[in-house]
């Protein structure tokens, strides 16, 4: 694995640059078997560890997610669903979320901060933090609600993919930690394919809507899920169906800036043009006579 | 303040300095927020300070605005009812653009085009400031939703640019129709431009000099 540095940025927020293109990276990803999570957390301590972040202690909410959600100090959060199935068997679905590493990253279409959302020819999608402006354009982006705006520093923060840590050859902290190897990482394809055993088996056992959440419609994902019923994500508490970047993020990021910025030009050039035409809209002297006598006579 | 011979008074001082501040403001708001708007004008940011300067600052030049705004449209809106006169007028906006007003009805003391940035401006200045609020995410992001900043984020966007295309109107026309900016910097127009651009306006002013004729 190469080392991260600028030449592996492949796409940068609010830039026009050519990314360098002289070396090319394997993609990368995470794989989440939620059928083989036991939902202990050893992930979330393990990102907490190696990110050195440290949530507030808050108040139980009714549920085991803790803390209750995903915040600037919490990258990754287990999310546990109690699930009725049809048979009418309960089943505990267990979520790790966090940041997707969008191939097509809605929060670095939406960030008008130059640099500071970058995506590495791994595939990685990394926040810069001192390029981070604060704006929040970046939450409205994302099509699964994952970055989180610090009250501290008017910062946004998500998982990295322990872009630090996959520099040096390593795999994401939580990936390291988990017990029952629920968090592969590895190649895109290598989790393609180890997925794809994972799905045999659990079609074997049963599940026969299993299979691979890696969604076409935010271009695929760096963090995958095998999920026993990927015909209903929303069940995974409210992973998306069919997540993308919003259409009015698209209008606001797309068609419409070089719209306003041409109907802004054309205004003023018709002014000029308007201007080279009909001339300036000059007092006459008969007109100043005019008013002249309209504004004594009632003195006289 | 003693009038020059010749002229009449148009604006108050205080009304001078309400419009300049908030002209100020919506100058400073465009700048800043055509910073955040368009990657190629994010070196904008530079003007207040870096990117997070202009972010913070940006909502703030905002509520400036507004109460600014306010107290000029409580000075104005009296002037600017919509009257037949004024739709007879935009009917002859073609001569009216060819600098001939004299085949459009006699005007006021507002034409029906500053009427219209009147409302324009109005208008575009509560949508701004509704939709500001929704996405100013340092203090009202739990709010509402994502997807109503999404919404908001879009109208904001588009309004901003509407009103930026009026205000260019609005300055072009003050530059094209001569002796008009003196109006608002020194208070006072000349008799002929009175004559020539809002005739019923000076007869009115002629008749009671000590009137109150719009000069607030």
């Amino acid at each position: 694995m190469a080392d991260l540095q600028s030449l592996d940025v492949v796409r940068r927020s609010a830039s026009t640059e050519i990314p360098p293109q002289v070396r090319t990276q394997p993609e990368v990803a995470k794989l989440i078997d939620v059928s083989r999570c036991i939902g202990c957390k050893a992930c979330q301590a393990a990102c907490m560890e190696w990110n050195d972040l440290r949530e507030e202690v808050g108040y139980f909410q009714g549920s085991y997610d803790n803390p209750a959600d995903l915040s600037p100090a919490t990258w990754t959060l287990m999310r546990f669903t109690e699930w009725e199935n049809p048979k009418g068997d309960l089943e505990w679905l267990i979520r790790k979320d966090g940041c997707m590493h969008c191939e097509d990253p809605g929060c670095l279409k939406a960030c008008p901060s130059p640099g500071a959302i970058v995506q590495y020819g791994n595939g990685i999608v990394d926040f810069v933090s001192e390029n981070c402006i604060g704006c929040g354009y970046c939450i409205k982006g994302c099509p699964f609600n994952i970055p989180r705006l610090s009250q501290a520093d008017q910062k946004v923060y998500k998982c990295t993919l322990c872009s630090d840590r996959v520099a040096v050859g390593q795999a994401p902290a939580c990936a390291k930690a988990c017990p029952t190897g629920a968090i592969m990482f590895g190649t895109k394809s290598d989790m393609t394919d180890w997925a794809g055993e994972r799905i045999t088996d659990l079609k074997s056992r049963g599940f026969d809507q299993a299979g691979l959440y890696d969604p076409p419609g935010v271009g695929g994902t760096h963090v995958m899920y095998v999920l026993q019923h990927a015909d209903t994500p929303h069940i995974y508490a409210g992973l998306p169906d069919h997540p993308h970047i919003s259409p009015l993020v698209q209008a606001w990021k797309g068609l419409m800036k070089p719209i306003a910025m041409a109907g802004l030009a054309f205004t003023a050039v018709v002014g000029f043009m308007h201007w080279m035409v009909a001339g300036p809209n000059e007092v006459q002297p008969e007109d100043e006579r005019n008013g002249r006598d309209v504004l004594d006579a009632p003195r006289q | 303040m003693r009038q020059p011979p010749g002229t009449l008074a148009r604006y108050t001082t205080a009304a001078r300095i309400n419009h300049w501040i908030t002209a100020t403001c919506l100058i400073l708001l465009a700048l800043s927020g055509m910073a955040l708007f368009h990657p190629a004008l994010f070196f904008l940011t530079a003007l207040f300070g870096g990117g997070a300067y202009a972010r913070a600052i940006h909502p703030w030049f905002g509520s400036v605005l507004l109460v600014s705004f306010a107290i000029l449209f409580v000075r104005f809106v009296h002037h600017n009812l919509w009257t037949g006169d004024d739709s007879r007028w935009i009917g002859a906006i073609g001569r009216v653009l060819a600098n001939d007003e004299e085949h459009a009805p006699e005007v006021g003391r507002y034409n029906a085009g500053q009427k219209l940035v009147f409302w324009l401006m109005t208008l575009l200045i509560l949508a701004l400031f509704g939709s500001g609020l929704v996405i100013w995410d340092t203090y009202f992001f739990d709010w509402t939703s994502i997807e109503q900043k999404r919404v908001a984020q879009l109208l904001h966007s588009l309004a901003a640019v509407a009103i930026i295309g009026v205000w260019i109107v609005h300055v072009y026309a003050a530059l094209w129709v001569r002796g008009s900016v003196q109006a608002m910097t020194r208070g006072n127009v000349s008799a002929g431009w009175s004559w020539r651009h809002h005739r019923k306006w000076l007869r009115e002013t002629a008749k009671d000099p000590a009137g109150h004729h719009g000069d607030d």
